[in-house]
């Protein structure tokens, strides 16, 4: 699913986002990405979501050449790939309803099946009551429950989370994890990148740390 | 796998159709903003369009005055008014003739006299220097251009003429002015619409800046360009639209306003002349090209401005 070929991302300046990774993560995999802030576990992501391109290397992603695809083609890859952000990244003058929605009002839907998945996807992270509500009044787990079911409801192959836990309390955290193990349980491959090491060794999944840029340890599909 | 549906049409026709009810919403969120962007674009519409009509109607007036313009027939100073009174009647017969008014010498000298200002020089002359003159006005259907310029020549060949006057000069020379009046409107309109389109232009550049995490947020969920650009570009069409509305309304009630009283000077004349108001295809050419400008303002900031935003 995830390949990268001695990738390096250089940034203007002469800061050092990511330096010669090579890594393959297969389809169906659940792996997280830890390292202190700064180590490149944010470029990774950004590199796989063509948020950014690599200086350096080879990057496939579901089967494509990252470092071949053309400017117009980049819509198309985006859409199948799930991003989930800290700061959830929601449009604040909408409904938590039309947030879900964007995804696949971009892919050009009919409006019973946006309905119809948009429904499927709030039910799935607890929030089909809220529907009507706009983001900013639901509690920050809340906030990060619409990110996640946007990021899933146009049933991605691929879902990258950057620090999807970053702010929330233990609990809460447990209870995100719990639902990206359901998504990887039918078939959805995830990366999640969290520096909360004691959370993520507890869940047993593979780990791949980053340290400055260089991908130091890699635990391994030992799931 | 994300299945990607190709775009049927009517999907295709009801998502612009939101798209454009949504553009014309937000526009109606900020009526007070929206009304002033629209006054600006709508004013800068209708000053050349009003000067258009007004230079149309002009042209109609005169056009009317070319057709009506009299002829003046200058006898030869030996002609006695006893002559010009029997040539005057003989012409009155003639096809081709409406009316014929005569001026006689004595009378021409009178309103010389008193008209000039120059009484006193004429009392030194021992005779009268002034011809009698007929002023001839050719019947309404021999009344073009070229028929008065016949009947022109036709009375030069009279024994008793001198001089055969056609009074057109001035208003061929009005004509001229109103020719050249209606190319500096239309550079006035050239000048203006790209003025719509830097206003149309700016004001979607400032809508783009304000929208930039929400376009940021759309791109990065797999919005293609075109998906982007759209909301923008209905937005400008909207502003064009209205602008081309409010302009209408203006040129319309300034119409009203004149008309009235153009319509008694006109009497005076013992003419019926109406002040011609926007007919329905002119209506329909200037909500169009003003949509068009709309559209083409809101391209340039598009163009130039959503590129530039990217997600990080």
């Amino acid at each position: 699913m995830i390949h990268f070929d001695n990738v390096s991302k250089r940034y203007p300046g002469g800061h050092t986002g990511l330096a010669n990774a090579s890594f393959r993560i297969d389809a169906g995999e659940m792996v997280f990405l830890t390292g202190h802030s700064g180590a490149g576990k944010s470029t990774l992501l950004k590199l796989i979501g063509l948020l950014e391109r690599s200086s350096g290397g080879q990057v496939h992603v579901n089967g494509r050449n990252l470092t071949r695809l053309k400017r117009r083609q980049i819509p198309y890859h985006r859409r199948e790939v799930g991003m989930i952000f800290q700061d959830h990244r929601l449009l604040h003058d909408r409904t938590v309803f039309d947030n879900v929605a964007l995804p696949l009002v971009v892919a050009g839907l009919g409006h019973k099946e946006i309905g119809r998945r948009v429904r499927a996807a709030l039910d799935k992270v607890g929030l089909l009551s809220k529907e009507k509500e706009p983001p900013i009044t639901l509690s920050g787990g809340e906030q990060q429950r619409v990110g996640i079911a946007r990021a899933v409801v146009s049933k991605p192959p691929l879902v990258l989370a950057d620090e999807p836990t970053g702010n929330l309390d233990p609990e809460l955290s447990r209870e995100i994890m719990e639902l990206f193990g359901q998504f990887n349980q039918v078939g959805v491959t995830l990366l999640i990148a969290s520096h909360d090491i004691e959370l993520i060794q507890r869940l047993g999944k593979r780990i791949l740390t980053l340290n400055q840029g260089a991908l130091v340890a890699d635990s391994g599909r030992n799931h | 796998m994300a299945r990607t549906p190709g775009l049927r049409l009517h999907v295709w026709l009801q998502r612009h159709a939101q798209v454009a009810l949504a553009s014309l919403g937000r526009l109606f969120d900020t009526p007070l903003a929206t009304l002033m962007t629209c006054a600006v674009i709508g004013i800068a519409l209708a000053l050349p369009l009003g000067l258009h009509l007004l230079l149309d109607n002009l042209q109609e007036v005169t056009g009317g005055w070319e057709s009506g313009a009299s002829i003046s027939l200058f006898l030869k100073q030996e002609v006695s008014d006893q002559q010009a009174r029997e040539l005057a009647a003989k012409l009155r017969n003639h096809k081709r003739i409406e009316r014929v008014r005569m001026i006689g010498r004595q009378a021409a000298l009178e309103e010389f006299r008193r008209l000039s200002g120059f009484g006193q020089a004429l009392e030194e002359l021992d005779h009268n220097p002034l011809p009698a003159l007929l002023v001839i006005q050719p019947k309404a259907q021999f009344g073009t251009a070229e028929n008065a310029q016949m009947l022109v020549r036709e009375l030069g060949l009279l024994p008793e003429a001198d001089i055969v006057q056609l009074d057109l000069q001035w208003v061929r020379r009005l004509q001229a002015i109103t020719l050249i009046a209606k190319r500096a409107v239309l550079v006035l309109a050239s000048l203006l619409g790209m003025a719509v389109l830097l206003i149309v232009g700016n004001t979607i550049r400032l809508e783009i800046q304000n929208r930039h995490a929400e376009i940021e947020i759309t791109k990065q969920i797999g919005a293609t360009d075109a998906f982007i650009r759209r909301p923008f570009l209905y937005t400008g069409l909207w502003y064009g639209l209205f602008g081309g509305v409010i302009a209408w309304l203006m040129v319309a009630a300034a119409i009203g306003l004149l008309s009235g009283p153009v319509t008694e000077l006109a009497a005076l004349y013992q003419s019926a002349f109406d002040l011609s108001s926007i007919d329905f295809s002119s209506l329909l050419l200037l909500l169009g090209g003003s949509a068009a400008l709309g559209l083409a303002g809101s391209w340039l900031a598009v163009g130039r401005h959503l590129s530039a935003i990217e997600p990080s």
